[in-house]
């Protein structure tokens, strides 16, 4: 059985904002099956007594002091913006509400 | 949709409402949650930002001690487990307003749950549940332009500020509250109010939610009794503790008129209208959210050991209720005195006032009376009116001194909402004080008695209640600037009458 079907993949293409075309599905569905297979052979290690993890380093609680440390000038900080207006990052319209928070 | 609502009696006489509140806080850190970039409200756009929080490649985000301490407080004051080993999530998302293109949150493992806040709705307690609490950082803000309206729609594009992207958020939600019944606005804005009071307690945010440091998500949903809880809707925008109440009455009054006809509640996101206290929908989703969630690899676990946890909770303040049940009992008020003192949301102004040398009556009076009165005229907040504890404290004690009666104090408190200065220096500059040089005081009432002969001749004769007329005379004369009481008994003595 494949590890991501062609409509997973339209899914995340739509997701990413990427024009893919049915051809393209095609390809991408099938090498992205094989990187999946093959990392797949990981989970055939893990046992039971090996718990999921996220960091490869034991460490925990690595906290800063809420002490201000001076950033980026707006010039520096615009610098590498494709485009710029009124100080402000200027993007293409996004049609959809604020999702975050 | 021009539908007729139903009356909220019968809407509350037939369905049942559950809702539930998810509440977000801006903390009041020096700096941002990952980063350390200032914090202060304004500024010029993008002038406060650093690799971190604009994403740029190679960036590490590192947690701030000081919210992760403010968030413990506050599962703490809300009766939360804390989690002994907990992780942020990226929550992925394609919109500018966040440089990174997904938002550190908390997913599955949230630093706090399973606890309640305790709130009182007509003298009645409410219990309700708290899920969880957890950390995120707030988003960038988005300037639509290129449209006519200046809002999303018709919008050509977006200008962005991540000035407040990366400001430590936390998120409160509460678990699903049924059976409030026709109460459950209320019950939802005492809920709101009392998770404000709380929250300012522990100092952690200035909870303003007209700032957006404090801002609300109201759910609602209703079903018949002994059925099923019906689809909810959640309701955004929401903005105002009055707000809160409005946006569940309206939502209760359109999904029963939507059931009524026999049609179904959409599951939505809907935004409320300041202006008409309705509820409009939102965009709906383009397909179910999908915000992929994984633990942050860039941040390693959190694991608040029992001391810390320990510590925090012993030095947190007292909490809002006991503290109002405490200043009831100091101030000798009944439940309903009380609750006229909250409701004017002058609880701490007495205190202060009381702190500052008044008695909790004279305190009351001024905050409940002239002040309040102001403030609802105005519309106002009562701590926004211009006048501040220590100076109605000042005011007092001119009025207890014989310097200004009733009258003139209330002239004096006029001058002190507009900013003309201190009780003292007002009542000096605008010459209000009460005359008390008995020769000045003398010679008015004689120009009085002069002035109406028929009336002193009554008096004299023992009609003793015709004196009221020569004291308003005098009065006038004074420009209310006399004690009526001392010079009722000038009149009487110098007409030789009894009182």
């Amino acid at each position: 059985m494949a590890a991501i079907s062609r409509e997973e993949v339209a899914h995340l293409a739509r997701l990413s904002r990427l024009a893919v075309t049915e051809e393209e599905l095609d390809t991408f569905a099938g090498q992205l099956d094989v990187i999946l297979q093959a990392v797949a052979q990981v989970g055939e290690v893990a046992a039971a007594d090996i718990p999921p993890t996220s960091h490869s380093v034991p460490l925990t609680n690595v906290l800063r002091e809420d002490v201000v440390v001076p950033g980026l000038t707006p010039q520096e900080a615009l610098s590498g913006a494709p485009d710029v207006a009124e100080q402000r990052f200027r993007v293409p319209r996004i049609l959809d509400e604020d999702v975050a928070s | 949709m021009t539908t007729t609502l139903p009356a909220y009696d019968e809407v509350v006489a037939r369905y049942e409402p559950v809702i539930g509140l998810e509440t977000h806080v801006e903390l009041g850190t020096n700096t941002k949650m990952f980063c350390g970039c200032p914090t202060d409200f304004g500024g010029e756009p993008n002038t406060r930002v650093c690799p971190v929080c604009l994403g740029l490649p190679g960036s590490l985000p590192v947690a701030n001690k000081a919210a992760i301490e403010a968030t413990i407080r506050i599962g703490l004051a809300l009766n939360c487990s804390i989690a002994q080993w907990c992780r942020f999530a990226r929550k992925n998302y394609f919109y500018p307003d966040m440089p990174k293109d997904f938002q550190i949150s908390q997913y599955d493992e949230p630093l706090c749950s399973e606890g309640y806040l305790d709130v009182e709705v007509g003298g009645e307690l409410v219990r309700i549940g708290i899920e969880r609490v957890h950390l995120e950082e707030d988003t960038g803000k988005t300037l639509h332009v290129g449209g006519a309206t200046g809002r999303i729609h018709g919008a050509t594009e977006s200008l962005v500020d991540y000035n407040r992207a990366g400001i430590a958020l936390v998120e409160i939600v509460t678990k699903p509250v049924p059976g409030t019944g026709a109460l459950a606005p209320e019950v939802a804005r005492a809920y709101v109010t009392e998770l404000r009071d709380v929250l300012r307690s522990l100092g952690v945010s200035d909870v303003r939610m007209e700032e957006g440091s404090l801002r609300c998500d109201v759910n609602t949903s209703l079903n018949l009794p002994g059925e099923e809880w019906g689809t909810r809707t959640e309701t955004k925008n929401v903005n105002s503790l009055r707000s809160v109440e409005r946006a569940v009455r309206s939502e209760m009054l359109r999904q029963a008129s939507v059931l009524d006809a026999g049609g179904r509640i959409i599951q939505e996101t809907r935004h409320f209208q300041e202006d008409t206290g309705e509820t409009r929908p939102g965009r709906s989703k383009e397909t179910a959210t999908d915000y992929r969630y994984f633990p942050e690899p860039d941040l390693v676990p959190l694991a608040p050991d029992t001391a810390w946890v320990a510590e925090l909770k012993a030095a947190l303040p007292e909490l809002p209720r006991l503290h109002r049940r405490r200043l009831q009992e100091q101030w000798g008020l009944s439940d309903l005195d009380m609750q006229s003192v909250l409701n004017a949301g002058a609880v701490e102004l007495i205190e202060q006032t009381v702190a500052a040398g008044a008695t909790p009556a004279a305190a009351r009076k001024w905050w409940l009376g002239e002040l309040s009165r102001r403030a609802n005229e105005t519309g106002v907040e009562l701590a926004d009116i211009g006048a501040t504890p220590a100076q109605v404290a000042e005011l007092q004690v001119l009025v207890d001194a014989g310097k200004l009666n009733d009258k003139l104090a209330r002239t004096v408190l006029e001058g002190v909402v507009a900013g003309e200065g201190s009780p003292t220096e007002i009542m000096t500059n605008r010459g209000l004080e009460v005359v008390s040089d008995t020769g000045a005081l003398t010679a008015a009432v004689d120009e009085a008695i002069a002035a109406n002969p028929d009336i002193a001749d009554k008096i004299r004769s023992g009609k003793v209640a015709a004196a009221g007329a020569l004291v308003g005379a005098v009065m006038k004369t004074t420009r209310g600037q006399a004690d009526a009481k001392t010079v009722r008994e000038l009149v009487l003595e110098r007409l030789g009458a009894q009182g």
